[in-house]
């Protein structure tokens, strides 16, 4: 129709200068553009996956299959018994970390919930400040707010003093989740140090979510003779559900792959997949295990993710 | 009324404003983020052709490799790599021995405290040394281990020993020949670090702890005892108290050590394997007795009382930390002078009363003395005879056998 629409035209800059007075611009031209912008804001995040997340994956998936040693060198021999042996060597410590990170999380969920639902609809003029002693504890770095928990659990500390005096540890004892009279060096202290170092985690997108929440459906509710009980199961805890499942996966996540915990809260029986990866990467130098064994722990961990995000998902909710 | 407290009820906007919230609030990512991942598998399979092309090259270079071009004349400095709390420091953080290094060469010092752990350490200048490539560092202080595994690999350039009269002349004898670096060649010793016994006299309610039996064995002791999570150091004394020598070690013994360790760990003797941090736990109580290395000790003691130690009578075990010029430091010539610097028993005695390691410079005692008397009597700065004697160390490993021997003790600690 138009000259500019000629095909001479096309791969030109834009529309001809002399183009000004046609009253039906070309339409193509800037509406590809338009099209390639989304894509070009998206460039420089793509290129950071690329070059920080692709690349180190493809490396290490790379590492897991090779075989060799330091001073002959690795080579790739598509070596998939590495996955096997390391899967069978350290079954164990994938179960333990499953079940730290799994209760940590599951501790975390009942201490954060109370927490912020209290910030989120009856703190007032205070939510500010609670919100910020919630974060307050990433002002002072992971190692040293686990080294604190030392000092507090302290054998002849004052909370290990009451725990004994008043025999509960006796009980903990005989569960197996403390030994003797002692709190530090138990399966007990690793999981009180993951969950109070991702407790954060779990507060704040459970109060993300809550303070979304209109209190008016709550006033309607009540108009409707539900129960304070009933409310809560059918109107706020459906509404946090977003907040719950972010929440759930941000602890059980980073706990799983976890070493700092048990490393300096734990002893030789509570050494999680992290303190493997770690002393087979840096003191055994195997390179392939540390690899095939991360591999292992993505998959897992994505496979209960997942199926985690199905029964917990979206779906039920909208 | 309906029970069902369902959105019908809502208005439009409040409906329109739930399933915002749940369909681009952070549940968004559901099915998403399935697709992502799917998508991510497809890219992955296809990479497998990409992986295969992939590999890490032999780690070792040889001699002519790691030669570099000295720029020591022209650039009057050099980067000093060390661990914390390893130096003396003076006020405002300076270090007076490197300034007055300063003063008389005019070679700058970039002392860096970077260092915190040996396979750290090791995981971080790899990649660079295994390239072939400059580190920025022009001398690393690591352990004796770490320096014979970097020798090994030929990652280490060779000393002029014309340019280290000093250090050729008052090295102490025991620090002369290790089987790793014969003669010195790569290497200079910057402290000795005996691993000892050392028990809180308080948690251990006044008894003794004087032989890695007692540590393994004695009922008093149970989950109360550190060991130490560097393996030479714990399977060594362990080694000496079953009446072996670590410097001839065989594969045979190692076991038999690690059985033996293995044995008192699933008893529940052992509370933790432990890095410095034991120090802590020491301190506290929460360890009553373990494994230790004498230079802490001696700023243990001078803090708690209740802490003594022993030097088991079956031996103990003495690790070096080394100085080493790493390949393709650009400033080899101004590293050598600074080596030679330390052995000047003036210097040296400076540097051992802050840091209170076995010094291995020969004729430091009288320099000692002048600066504090006890220090200079402590045998574990200057070991006397009798101590010296008792000294051992583990025999330099093949990298098949340090990967077999790691692997196990690995196992040991749990992990």
């Amino acid at each position: 129709m138009s000259i500019t629409a000629t095909p001479d035209a096309a791969p030109d800059d834009g529309p001809a200068p002399d183009a000004g007075p046609v009253r039906k611009p070309p339409l193509r031209k800037p509406a590809v553009r338009k099209r390639l912008v989304p894509y070009w804001l998206l460039l420089p995040g793509i290129l950071w996956l690329l070059i920080f997340f692709a690349a180190p994956l493809i490396y290490q998936a790379s590492t897991s299959v090779q075989t060799g040693s330091l001073e002959a060198g690795f080579k790739v021999t598509w070596h998939f018994q590495t996955y096997w042996d390391a899967l069978t060597e350290y079954y164990p410590h994938f179960l333990r970390s499953v079940l730290y990170a799994a209760t940590a999380t599951a501790l975390c969920l009942l201490l954060g919930y109370p927490l912020a639902y209290l910030i989120a609809f009856r703190a007032g003029r205070w939510r500010n400040l609670v919100m910020i002693l919630v974060i307050a504890p990433f002002f002072t770095s992971f190692l040293i707010r686990t080294l604190a928990w030392k000092t507090i659990l302290a054998d002849s500390g004052p909370v290990v003093g009451a725990l004994n005096s008043l025999h509960i540890l006796d009980v903990t004892s005989y569960l197996g989740i403390t030994e003797g009279q002692r709190v530090l060096a138990t399966p007990l202290a690793v999981v009180c140090g993951l969950t109070y170092n991702f407790l954060p985690f779990m507060i704040l997108p459970l109060y993300t979510s809550l303070e979304r929440i209109d209190p008016r459906l709550h006033e309607a509710a009540g108009d409707l003779y539900a129960r304070p009980i009933t409310i809560f199961r059918k109107v706020t805890f459906p509404l946090s559900m977003p907040g719950v499942v972010a929440g759930t996966l941000l602890t059980f996540i980073p706990a799983a792959g976890d070493y700092i915990n048990a490393e300096l809260l734990g002893s030789t029986d509570q050494k999680m997949i992290g303190n493997v990866i770690q002393s087979q990467f840096l003191r055994v130098l195997d390179y392939p295990t540390a690899a095939a064994l991360s591999f292992i722990l993505m998959a897992a961990i994505l496979t209960m993710v997942t199926v985690y995000i199905r029964k917990s998902g979206t779906e039920d909710l909208v | 009324m309906e029970a069902r407290h369902g959105p019908e009820s809502l208005s439009p906007p409040q409906i329109a404003a739930m399933r915002r919230s749940m369909t681009s609030g952070r549940m968004a990512l559901t099915r998403r983020s399935l697709l992502r991942a799917g998508g991510a598998g497809a890219v992955a399979v296809g990479g497998l052709g990409a992986l295969g092309g992939c590999g890490i090259p032999p780690a070792g270079r040889t001699e002519a490799d790691n030669a570099s071009d000295d720029h020591s004349a022209e650039e009057k400095r050099l980067a000093f790599s060390n661990w914390t709390e390893y130096m003396d420091t003076g006020k405002g953080g300076r270090h007076p021995t490197l300034d007055a290094f300063q003063r008389r060469t005019g070679i700058k010092v970039k002392y860096t405290e970077d260092i915190n752990d040996n396979v750290e350490f090791f995981g971080k200048i790899k990649p660079q040394l295994a390239a072939g490539q400059d580190t920025g560092r022009d001398l690393i202080c690591v352990t004796d281990w770490l320096a014979a595994r970097m020798i090994r690999l030929g990652w280490i350039q060779p000393l002029d020993p014309a340019q280290l009269p000093h250090a050729y002349t008052n090295l102490a004898k025991p620090f002369r020949t290790p089987d790793w670096d014969p003669g010195r060649a790569h290497s200079y010793p910057w402290t000795g670090i005996p691993a000892v016994i050392a028990y809180n006299k308080k948690a251990t309610g006044g008894r003794k702890v004087t032989s890695v039996s007692q540590l393994l064995d004695d009922p008093k002791l149970k989950g109360r005892v550190g060991l130490l999570t560097e393996m030479r150091d714990t399977v060594g004394l362990t080694l000496l108290d079953m009446g072996k020598n670590p410097e001839t070690v065989t594969a045979d013994d190692y076991d038999a050590a690690i059985a033996r360790l293995q044995k008192a760990s699933d008893r529940g003797q052992v509370r933790r394997f432990t890095g410095n941090d034991y120090t802590g736990d020491l301190t506290k109580g929460d360890i009553a007795a373990c494994m230790a290395w004498a230079g802490d000790l001696i700023q243990l003691q001078s803090d708690n009382p209740e802490i003594e130690f022993a030097i088991p009578d079956a031996g103990y075990m003495t690790a070096t930390d080394n100085l080493l010029v790493p390949s393709k430091a650009r400033h080899k010539r101004n590293a050598e002078r600074l080596i030679d610097y330390f052995y000047e028993p003036k210097v040296a005695a400076k540097i051992a009363a802050y840091i209170n390691y076995v010094c291995p410079v020969d004729g430091v005692r009288e320099e000692l003395a002048k600066i504090d008397k006890a220090l200079a009597d402590n045998p574990l700065i200057l070991p006397d005879e009798e101590m010296a004697a008792k000294s051992h160390s583990f025999r330099s490993l093949s990298s098949k056998e340090e990967a077999a021997f790691e692997d196990k003790f690995a196992k040991l600690t749990g992990a």
